[in-house]
Order: structure tokens, then C-alpha cells, then sequence
């Protein structure tokens, strides 16, 4: 057992390697760079290009700039400077909270003149007609700015003062319960009450759910439950218990219906396996026989799609995010690439390959605690 | 999932069939328009490949007209799903729109299917520490974060005019999916090589190319048509995804996730922008995974076993019987 495990760790280590030479040699070939025209929307005087990009050592051969790249991560546990927003470091846009403070405030103060100097701003909410800046202290807010309507300061709700990191694990764990808690009953009941209305209702379901879009299913319970009925709020984390609700249906329904389709399947083939004859035989009342029994072999299928899944949830699914307005991570897998952003690039690609790994190994230990028939050696 | 009703008729049709001797398709073919589900996902299929077809001549308005004095029009009788913001026709759109969609499932898959077989056919025939290799390279594969890996492709790939762009998009979303089916192909290459066919065929003197083409591929046909129809849902969701975010198709031609991007931002006002669009590629979405589904009963020898069907049957004599004990 140990022995396996020290050589799924070990066998990762190539993986992750492999993966940050592919990914370093991509964004090689990837047209434009950081500091070309298409990326920062204005042309760059070439001199200047020149000296930033000898700034960031972009200038020495690719293998250089890999190996310092490299060397700097492992090391100091250093995801580099971003290359697109001045000032900041990877690390602490992933890592640390309110990542665009040091943009915006610059913004603010040319602006409007206001004094910003120990205040920090998040992202504008969802769904505001105009462009909307949030004004905090600390962790404390102290207005709001909307464009639109030049200075006016009224006291709104803070958005996130996590970090970025710590909010999408957050949203993904509450989705991974949800789909969990209601996946695996779902799929338990409909096996046993096969070709039955609730199996036909629940299997249904989990048909919709797998095939309606995660960021439309979010759409539609905003216009539902927020703009409608007004029940719950449309954007936010962290605030209030209210706001965890509808972003956890939203990325939860797919892996949900997943769980439940998966569930039930593999139920179906277990409760007619010869041992739970057997326990039937027995006398043992029905309870027993299903929760003892049939579950526990039931749900080792369920186990090996949990692994990608959870990798999935937990580094932020951009679109729940993006709908819901959520500061998480999720964007910077959209955002690093269209920037040009390198560093950026390659310290959300390893963080999502770590976790990946990080999940599978889990889930192949879990197998065989599960499931003793797998051996390790 | 309509199964008992569906599998008892199946059973009698295999019955009926096998005395006749059709072949395994035919056989897959009959069992899946039995399915009521699947037929309804086929019919819908077959809508759209019609809309595909007439996208350019049919429709009540062209998908790039725009018509400023009618504007967020609310669906009536000449706009039956009223218009966006430029007064362009929703329907007609949406209509357009098929192609996109369509496209992308197509382009995708046979992308990812072209990579996946002979990945996974040279993995799975020659096995041993090739294999061991190649799946690792799946795994490394595997490490990466779709949505990015698509993006750094799509803007790795040239493009010149925005046909080609739209091509280049879909053809990016098929090489981040092709890692599933080389893994379906090299493990039934894995079992069907020891079969004694193709020892019969080794026998006979025919060559490696021989022995995939004739005798593994077919072989290994059936469960990646399945895994190839269930694939093509993650496809238009992931076209449409791009396009949500604006990375995807360019405007001014209609993507229905791009129709959703522009029209959900104006969620209170004209609510339809955001459910029209939303409800095409949620059923395009059901249809691809209920011909899906019924495919692989149709196909799964498994499936096909009485062992399930006499199982169901039993239970509800026996629960019928204690009924009719009860009454």
C-alpha cells in the first residue's frame, strides 16, 4: 500500500513536468506576446517592448526562460510576476485577496481625485446596466462608483475579500456536497423503483440536467428565483448563506446528474448480483440488504468519475463565475490567454494540473479502500 | 429512461430478428427507433439537418439584418421569437444557428475521432511498453484545463477569413476531446487482440494493417459510435461555452451561445433573448444524448442479455402478486 502510494507520487512528478514544457512551448507559438499590439490594445513603442521584455527576461532563449521559470517556482514556491498588470505577482493574484486593487485605484485616482490610499475595489456586480466600481477600507466598504453616473457613494455589500483560490474552492466543495447528497440517493431510488413514474421523473431529470448548460441553468434561476421572485440575491459569495444557493444548483447539476445517472446503473447490475441473493436469502430485512450491502459496491463506479470532477469544481468553473459574479479563480483560464499573460498562463495550468493530481491519487486510494478486491502491488 | 417497456419489445424483436439473420446495425438501427426517446431525438436531429440545409433561403428574415426601428421586440405574429437588439429576427437566427451547432459536432468529432483511433489503435495493437507510454501521454492529456488548452489552440492556429476562424474553433474543440476514444479504442484493441479471430487471421498470414482494419476497427466499431454520439452534447456545449464568453464563433454569424451572451444581460427587460436561444441548445443538447443513450442499449451486447428483462419481469409478477395477496 505505502509502496503504491510513494509510486503514484513519484509518477506524477514527470506528469506535471511534461505538462509545464508543453504548455511553456505553446505559448511560444502562440502569435503576439505580452506586450505586442493585439494584446494590450495599443500600439507599443518597439523600444519600449524591447526594455520590457528584457524586464521580464523574455528576451534570452526559450529553454533560459523555462529553466528560470522553473527554478523560481520550485525553489520559492513563485508563480513570477504578471506580466499584464504591473505590480503584481501570480502568486498573489491567485492566492492573495482583492487582485485588482493596484489597477484600479491608479484608475480611481486619475479619475476622480479621490484620495485611495489604503482603499481596495472588487469586481463590479453581475448584472448592473453600468460599469460599477466598489470602494473598500480594509475589508470594510465604503461605497460604490458607477461610471456612469460619475461620483456617487452609497454604501453596497463587499464581494469578496477571499482569496481568489479560497472562493472557488469554496463554490466547488458546497457543489460536490450537493451533487453528492442528492446524486446518490436519486440514483439508488430510481434503481429501486425501476421503470417505475419516480424512476422515469428522477432519470429525466438527470437527463435536463446533464444537457442544459451549466451558465444557462444559472441564467435561468437568476430570472427565477432573483429577478422574479426575488428570493435570493443574483451575484456575490461570502456574504450571506442566501448567495451560496443558487451558483450550487448552477455547477452542481451537472455532476449531479452524472452521479445519479452513474448511481443508478451500477446499482441495477449489483442488486441482481448472486450475493445479494444471498443476504436476501439470509432474512436479512431489505434495509439492510440495500445500505449494507449493495451500496457500498454500488458506489465504487461513482468514485472514479469524482476525481475529474472534483478537479473541475474546485479550480472554479469561469461560468458560474462569470454569471454570478463571483471572484474566483475561474476567469484567469479565459483572461491569461486572450492578455498574453505567460506567467499567468502557466501558474493557472499547473495549478489546475496539481489539483488534478492531487484528486486522482485520492480517488485511487479511496478505490482501494473501497473495493479490496484491487490490489496494489 | 423508458426501459422495461422498451426492452421487452426489444427482446421479441430479437427473437423476430434473429431468425431472419440481419446484421448488427440493421438489428441496432430497429432496436433504436423502438426507442421511443431516441426517435424523438432523431426526428429532432433530422429537423435540424433541414434547417441546416435551408438556412439561406428559408427563414422569414436574413440572420444579419438588422432593422433599427424594431428593436428588443417582444415575440409576435411576423417575429414569433421577437428580435434582438439590432432588430434582427431571433428566429431566423436561431435557425441560421443550427449550422454552427451542427458543424461543431461534426467537425469536432470526426476530429477527435481521427486522432483518438490511431492513437488508440497503436497503443492497443502493439500493447506492452508502447502502450504503457502512450496512455501516460493521455494522462499528461488529461492534466490540462479544457478551456484554456482550447483557447492557447484556437489562437495558436492561423486564420485568414472567418469561415476559416469558425473552422479552426471547432477543430480545436475536437483535439482536446480526442483522448476519451483513443482510451475506448486501445482498451478494446487490448481485449479483441487476443481473440482467437485474429489469431485465425494471424494464421492466415495477414499483415498488422490488415488485422486493425478488418478485424479490430469493426470490431471496436459499436462502442465508439456510442461514445462518439454521446460526445458530440460536450461539443455544441463547448462551442457554445466559447461563444457565451466571445471566444467562439464571430458575429455577425448566429451562434446560439453568442445570441445568449448579447441577450442575457438584458434578462429583465426582454426576457425572450435569453430563453429561445437557451432552449435550442438545451434540446439540441436532449436529442444528441437520448440517441445516445438508446445507441448504446441498441448496441450493448450486454443490454441485449434477457437476465434483465426476466429480472424486471419477475419483480413485477411478484409485486403484482402480492398486490392482488393484499386486495
Amino acid at each position: 500500500m505505502q509502496r503504491f502510494i510513494v509510486q503514484r507520487i513519484l509518477w506524477n512528478i514527470p506528469v506535471l513536468l511534461l505538462i509545464s514544457v508543453v504548455t511553456f512551448g505553446m505559448m511560444q507559438l502562440v502569435p503576439g506576446g505580452p506586450f505586442s499590439a493585439s494584446a494590450s490594445g495599443r500600439p507599443v513603442p518597439p523600444e519600449i517592448r524591447a526594455n520590457m521584455e528584457a524586464k521580464y527576461g523574455l528576451d534570452k532563449p526559450v529553454w533560459q526562460q523555462y529553466l528560470s521559470y522553473m527554478d523560481r517556482l520550485l525553489l520559492h514556491f513563485d508563480f513570477g510576476p504578471s506580466l499584464r498588470r504591473p505590480g503584481r505577482t501570480v502568486t498573489s493574484m491567485l492566492f492573495g485577496p482583492n487582485y485588482m486593487v493596484e489597477v484600479l485605484r491608479d484608475q480611481l485616482r486619475a479619475t476622480y481625485g479621490v484620495q485611495a490610499s489604503s482603499m481596495t475595489f472588487a469586481e463590479p456586480p453581475g448584472l448592473f446596466d453600468s460599469e460599477v466600481l466598489v470602494v473598500k477600507t480594509n475589508r470594510e466598504v465604503v461605497g460604490y462608483i458607477s461610471i456612469n453616473w460619475r461620483t456617487r457613494f452609497e454604501v453596497i455589500k463587499h464581494f469578496f475579500s477571499l482569496a481568489p483560490v479560497m472562493v472557488s474552492v469554496q463554490v466547488g466543495l458546497v457543489s460536490i456536497c450537493m451533487a453528492l447528497f442528492i446524486g446518490v440517493p436519486l440514483g439508488i431510488v430510481s434503481a429501486l423503483k425501476q421503470n417505475t413514474v419516480v424512476d422515469y421523473v428522477a432519470m429525466f431529470f438527470s437527463m435536463l440536467g446533464v444537457s442544459i448548460p451549466n451558465f444557462l441553468l444559472g441564467i435561468l434561476l437568476i430570472l427565477v428565483f432573483a429577478l422574479t421572485l426575488e428570493w435570493l440575491p443574483t451575484y456575490g459569495w461570502g456574504e450571506s448563506w442566501k448567495q451560496v444557493i443558487l451558483p450550487a444548483i448552477t455547477l452542481g447539476t451537472g455532476g449531479m446528474a452524472i452521479i445519479a445517472r452513474l448511481t443508478r446503473a451500477s446499482m441495477l447490475e449489483v442488486i441482481r448480483a448472486d450475493y445479494i441473493r444471498t443476504a436476501r436469502a439470509k432474512g436479512l430485512t431489505e434495509r439492510v440488504v440495500i445500505v449494507r450491502h449493495a451500496l457500498k459496491n454500488s458506489l465504487i463506479p461513482v468514485t472514479t468519475v469524482l476525481g475529474p470532477l472534483m478537479a473541475g469544481w474546485l479550480t472554479g468553473s469561469f461560468m458560474v463565475e462569470w454569471v454570478f459574479s463571483i471572484g474566483g479563480i475561474g476567469k484567469f483560464f479565459v483572461t491569461a490567454v486572450t492578455d498574453r499573460d505567460y506567467t499567468l498562463i502557466m501558474g493557472t495550468i499547473l495549478l489546475y494540473s496539481g489539483a488534478m493530481v492531487v484528486f486522482n491519487l485520492i480517488v485511487d486510494i479511496a478505490y482501494g479502500y473501497i473495493d479490496p478486491r484491487i490490489r496494489f502491488d | 429512461m423508458a426501459e422495461t417497456a422498451s426492452e421487452r419489445r426489444r427482446r421479441e424483436e430479437e427473437e423476430q430478428f434473429s431468425e431472419r439473420g440481419v446484421s448488427l446495425w440493421q438489428d441496432a438501427w430497429h432496436r433504436l427507433l423502438r426507442n421511443r426517446m431516441s426517435l424523438i431525438g432523431l426526428i429532432f436531429i433530422a429537423l435540424m439537418i433541414f434547417c441546416f440545409i435551408t438556412g439561406d433561403f428559408l427563414p422569414p428574415y436574413s440572420y444579419r439584418e438588422a432593422d433599427y426601428d424594431n428593436t428588443r421586440v417582444a415575440p409576435q405574429l411576423d417575429h414569433i421569437f421577437g428580435t434582438d437588439k439590432m432588430g434582427r429576427d431571433v428566429f431566423s437566427r436561431i435557425w441560421w444557428g443550427t449550422r454552427v451547432s451542427l458543424t461543431v459536432g461534426v467537425v469536432g468529432s470526426l476530429t477527435s475521432l481521427i486522432i483518438g483511433i490511431t492513437y488508440g489503435s497503436i497503443a492497443g495493437y502493439l500493447g506492452g511498453q508502447t502502450d504503457n507510454l502512450m496512455m501516460r501521454f493521455v494522462d499528461v492529456m488529461y492534466g490540462f484545463p479544457t478551456l484554456l488548452f482550447i483557447i492557447l489552440v484556437m489562437v495558436v492556429m492561423p486564420s485568414e477569413t472567418a469561415i476559416q476562424g469558425m473552422i479552426n474553433i471547432f477543430i480545436a474543440i475536437g483535439i482536446v476531446g480526442w483522448m476519451g476514444m483513443a482510451r475506448l479504442i486501445r482498451g478494446q484493441f487490448l481485449s479483441l487482440r487476443e481473440k482467437e479471430f485474429v489469431l485465425a487471421a494471424q494464421m492466415v498470414g495477414a499483415g498488422p494493417a490488415r488485422i486493425i482494419s478488418r478485424h479490430l476497427l469493426p470490431n471496436s466499431l459499436g462502442p465508439a459510435v456510442v461514445s462518439l454520439t454521446l460526445g458530440i452534447p460536450g461539443l455544441i456545449l463547448t462551442e457554445a461555452t466559447l461563444s457565451f464568453i466571445g471566444l467562439g464563433v464571430p458575429p455577425p454569424f448566429p451562434s446560439w451561445g453568442q445570441m445568449l451572451s448579447e441577450g442575457w444581460r438584458g434578462l429583465r427587460s426582454s426576457p425572450h433573448l435569453t430563453i429561445f436561444p437557451g432552449l435550442a441548445i438545451t434540446f439540441t443538447m436532449l436529442a444528441f444524448n437520448f440517441v445516445g443513450d438508446g445507441l448504446r442499449d441498441a448496441l450493448d451486447p450486454t443490454m441485449r442479455g434477457t437476465a434483465l428483462v426476466r429480472a424486471a419481469r419477475r419483480k413485477k409478477k411478484k409485486a403484482s402478486k402480492a398486490k392482488a395477496a393484499a386486495a
